[in-house]
């Protein structure tokens, strides 16, 4: 099961950096991204999942005294949950440079950008 | 055509990692000693049902402040970016959203920050949390803005709870220094009866004040992207 989540994973990885580095259009880099960003979240899952463990909330199912033995590793699902944040703002900051990108020269298409070029 | 080549090369090799690293994972038998310790000892120490919450606003709190920071500097700069856009405004109002629509998001608004409150005060019970909260009540202002397109927010209401929240939040902090073992240590406060909604000492207040901070940007950069805030 983990090993299936982390293939996925990786693929999405694949999929999205093939996308981020064959497609001119900006915004359609910037979804690419977001899919490999997801790709990377899932990976993480992955690595703490356990066969037959449950999700790590103790309730009335999962005794405190049994915890160990009974539920999955908490830290990288706390460590998705700060990447699932960091990718909101990564995206939100893409989003803002591609409008005024937009803004300055009317066109999304990467190849029209050619003042770092060398 | 040779661009192409180099693009699926690349990934040929990056695959070539990845599958080495699924080829050779093996499902871990036990929790890690750091991870055991944090399932082991966890609801004694801090009173949360919810680990994933303990691990996020207490044992790694720090990491948390930090977090808040960048979504904070993520809002700022797209503020910067997109300016306040009074010069750009849409000319003429945009169409209005037929009647049935606008009722029905007059009725649902109020629900939709409900629960969104809702997901972050019992951040330390069940699943959620002040981030999860926040996004759900800037999802409702999304909502308001797609069916009333004339609605503004109040920027100033907006910044200062946003900045009252984040000065709180180190306020709290502190306050952990102070009164327990540590800066962002949550037994500051008594770790009440486990598995009550006031419990697990100042965790519930951290997640408040994260899930206010985060809504409120959020629905600060979802007004901003719409072009005229």
């Amino acid at each position: 099961m983990a090993m299936i989540a982390m293939a996925t994973g990786f693929v999405l990885i694949l999929i999205g950096l093939f996308g981020a580095l064959s497609n001119r259009n900006i915004l359609r880099m910037i979804v690419a991204f977001a899919v490999a960003n997801t790709g990377v979240n899932l990976v993480l899952v992955a690595v703490g999942y356990m066969d037959g463990r449950t999700a790590p909330i103790l309730n009335e199912a999962v005794p405190v005294a049994e915890a160990t033995t009974r539920i999955i590793d908490p830290v990288p699902q706390a460590l998705v949950l700060t990447a699932i944040v960091i990718g909101v703002g990564v995206t939100a900051l893409m989003l803002a440079y591609a409008y005024k990108l937009f803004k300055t020269k009317g066109t999304l298409d990467i190849s029209q950008y050619t003042d770092l070029k060398w | 055509m040779a661009k192409r080549l180099l693009i699926i090369l690349t990934l040929f090799l990056l695959a070539l990692m990845f599958w080495d690293v699924v080829a050779s994972y093996s499902e871990k038998q036990q929790l890690a000693p750091v991870a055991a310790h944090y399932v082991g000892q966890g609801p004694d120490e801090l009173g949360a049902p919810n680990l994933v919450t303990a691990v996020v606003v207490a044992y790694r709190g720090l990491d948390t402040l930090g977090e808040v920071t960048v979504l904070f500097l993520a809002a700022l700069a797209v503020g910067l970016l997109l300016g306040t856009g009074a010069s750009e405004r849409n000319t003429g109002p945009a169409n209005p959203a037929s009647e049935i629509v606008e009722t029905a998001v007059e009725y649902l608004f109020p629900i939709a920050l409900l629960f969104g409150v809702y997901i972050f005060i019992n951040g330390h019970l069940s699943p959620g949390g002040g981030f999860q909260g926040g996004a759900v009540i800037a999802s409702a202002s999304l909502l308001l803005f797609l069916a009333l397109p004339g609605v503004r927010l109040r920027h100033a209401l907006l910044s200062a709870i946003e900045s009252l929240s984040g000065f709180s939040y180190v306020l709290v902090g502190l306050l952990g220094l102070v009164l327990a073992g540590g800066f962002l240590d949550n037994r500051a406060l008594p770790l009440g009866d486990y598995g009550a909604l006031f419990s697990a000492g100042t965790i519930p207040i951290i997640y408040t004040l994260i899930g206010l901070k985060v809504g409120a940007e959020l629905s600060v950069v979802v007004e901003r992207f719409r072009g005229n805030a």
